[in-house]
C-alpha cells in the first residue's frame, strides 16, 4: 500500500541556517503521527514543506502516487505545476496554531466557501456537510457568528471543520492548542481524539505529551533538523533509546 | 443682488465642483489600485519609478500640477490650447494626484493583512485572484475606510483649487460675486455649501463603516 504522504531526505535552509537536514517520513492511511521536540527543531518547517507553504531545497515529496516535488537532476528541487499542484493541495488540510480564520466571514462561510469556490461542489451538498461538521465540532448555533464572537477554542474547532470540509486524505495540525488555555485546549484535543477514533490520517505537531501518548500510533521526536527517534508512544515516551530524547522528555516530568 | 440670486449663482458653480469631485473619485479610486500594486512590485525599478511618481504628486502643490498639465501640451508638444484645455487639465491633475494618495492608503491596508490569511487561502486551494478578491480585499476595505474618508472630504474642498486655472467652479463664482457685490456674504454662503455637502459625505461614510462593523479582528 502506498503511503498517504511520503517525504524523503527533505532539506531546507533559511539563509545559513539549516532547518531540515535530511528528514524522511511516511504516513500510512489511518495513522496518527505526533511530532514532538524542542522549538526550533524543525517541526513546523517540516509541516510547512509538506503543505507546500515552503519549498524544499532538497529531497522529494509525494502524495499517494502523485509526485509533488523531486530532484530536477541539477541539484535543485522541481515542483509540479498547474492542475497537478492543485490536485496535490486538495489532498491535505492544515490547522494553524493561530487558526487563521477569515474574520469577515461567518462560521458557515468560513467552512463552505472553499468547497464551493475551489472544488465547485453543489451548494446543498456543501452546506449539509458544513452543518454536519459544525455539529460534530460542538459548534451548533454558531453558523451565523463571525470568528470574533467565538472563544479561541471554538475558533480552532471552526478551522478544523474548515479543513475537513474539503475532504482531505490527511490533516496536519501545527501546535493546534498552543494559543489556548488548558480549559479550551481540552475541547480541541477531544475533537482531535474523535477524529483519531474515526481513523482520520493525521500528523500533529504538539507539546501536549499526554495527548500525544493517548492519540498517536507513532511518535516522532525531532531536534536539530533531523528525526532523532521514532516509535510507538510506549517506546518513545516510556523507554527512549536516545539520550537527547530522554533529556527533552525530562523537562515534562516535573 | 438678493441672497437667493447669490445662492443660485453659487449653486451653479457648485455643480461644476461636484463634477470635479465625482469624476476624480471615479478615476482615482480605481487608478490607485494598480499604482499601489506597482509600488509593492517585486521588481526594484518598477518600485522606484512608482515611488518617484507618488513622491512628486504628494510633494508638489496640486495647483502647480494643474498648471503643468495645462501648459505642457503647448510648450512641449506645440499643441494649441483649446477652450476645453483648462477643464481637461484640471480633471487629469486631480485624478493622477488623488490616485497617488489613494495608492498609499491601499498599500497600508494591503500590508496590514496578516501573512496567515494568505497562507490559509493557499492551503485551502484559493487561486491568487480569489485570494485577493474574496479574502484580502473585503478586509482591506474595512481597514482603510477611515483614511479614505479623510481623503474624500479633503477632495471636496480641494475642488476650489480649480479656481486658480480659471475653471468656473463654486469658489471662482464666490470670488467674482464678492468683487462685484462688494460683500463677503458669497464667501459665507460658499462655506456653508461646502460644509453641508461634507456633512452629507460624513453621513455616507459613517453608514459604510457601520455596515462593515459586524466583525473586528
Amino acid at each position: 500500500m502506498t503511503a498517504v504522504v511520503s517525504i524523503k531526505d527533505a532539506r531546507k535552509a533559511f539563509g545559513d541556517t539549516e532547518v531540515l537536514r535530511g528528514i524522511s517520513l511516511e504516513v500510512e492511511r489511518g495513522e496518527v503521527v505526533a511530532v514532538i521536540g524542542p522549538s526550533g527543531g524543525g517541526k513546523s518547517t517540516l509541516l510547512r514543506c509538506m503543505t507546500l507553504l515552503e519549498t524544499l531545497d532538497g529531497g522529494s515529496l509525494a502524495y499517494g502516487g502523485l509526485e509533488v516535488a523531486g530532484p530536477d537532476g541539477a541539484g535543485a528541487v522541481r515542483y509540479v505545476k498547474g492542475d497537478a499542484l492543485k490536485e496535490a493541495r486538495g489532498r491535505f488540510g492544515l490547522v494553524f496554531q493561530s487558526y487563521n480564520l477569515f474574520p469577515h466571514m461567518t462560521v458557515m462561510r468560513n467552512i463552505a466557501d472553499a468547497p464551493l469556490r475551489v472544488q465547485k461542489r453543489p451548494r446543498p451538498e456543501v452546506e449539509a456537510r458544513a452543518r454536519e461538521l459544525i455539529e460534530k465540532m460542538g459548534l451548533s448555533g454558531c453558523e451565523g457568528k463571525v470568528p470574533c464572537q467565538l472563544s479561541g477554542g471554538q475558533q480552532q474547532r471552526v478551522s478544523i471543520a474548515r479543513a475537513l470540509a474539503l475532504d482531505p486524505q490527511i490533516l496536519y495540525f501545527d501546535e493546534p492548542t498552543s494559543a489556548l488555555d488548558p480549559e479550551l485546549t481540552a475541547g480541541v484535543l477531544s475533537v482531535i481524539k474523535g477524529l483519531a477514533a474515526e481513523h482520520m490520517t493525521m500528523v500533529i505537531v504538539t507539546h501536549e505529551m499526554s495527548f500525544a501518548r493517548d492519540v498517536a500510533d507513532r511518535i516522532v521526536f525531532m531536534d536539530g533538523g533531523v528525526i532523532v527517534e521514532q516509535g510507538s508512544p510506549e517506546q518513545v515516551l516510556g523507554a527512549a533509546k536516545q539520550e537527547r530524547t530522554r533529556a527533552f522528555l525530562a523537562g515534562y516530568r516535573t | 443682488m438678493s441672497i437667493a440670486t447669490m445662492v443660485q449663482v453659487l449653486g451653479e458653480g457648485f455643480l461644476v465642483s461636484l463634477q470635479i469631485f465625482f469624476i476624480t473619485l471615479l478615476g482615482a479610486l480605481p487608478l490607485g489600485v494598480p499604482v499601489a500594486l506597482l509600488r509593492m512590485s517585486r521588481l526594484a525599478p518598477v518600485r522606484a519609478v512608482t515611488r518617484f511618481y507618488i513622491s512628486v504628486m504628494r510633494g508638489t502643490p496640486l495647483m502647480l500640477q494643474m498648471f503643468a498639465i495645462y501648459f505642457a501640451p503647448y510648450y512641449v508638444f506645440g499643441m494649441p490650447l483649446s477652450t476645453d484645455s483648462k477643464w481637461h487639465a484640471t480633471i487629469v491633475a486631480f485624478i493622477i494626484n488623488y490616485a497617488a494618495y489613494f495608492a498609499e492608503i491601499y498599500r497600508s491596508g494591503l500590508q496590514s493583512i496578516p501573512r496567515g490569511q494568505y497562507e490559509a487561502a493557499e492551503v485551502l486551494g484559493y487561486s491568487k485572484a480569489q485570494t485577493f478578491f474574496v479574502i484580502v480585499l473585503p478586509q482591506v476595505v474595512k481597514r482603510i475606510m477611515p483614511s479614505l474618508g479623510n481623503e474624500v472630504i479633503t477632495l471636496v474642498k480641494d475642488t476650489s483649487l480649480a479656481f486658480a486655472i480659471g475653471v468656473g467652479e463654486m469658489f471662482s463664482e464666490a470670488k467674482a460675486l464678492v468683487a462685484a457685490q462688494v460683500s463677503m456674504v458669497p464667501f459665507a454662503i460658499a462655506a456653508v455649501i461646502y460644509w453641508v455637502f461634507n456633512f452629507l459625505v460624513e453621513i455616507g461614510l459613517g453608514r459604510i463603516e457601520k455596515r462593515l462593523d459586524y466583525y473586528h479582528d
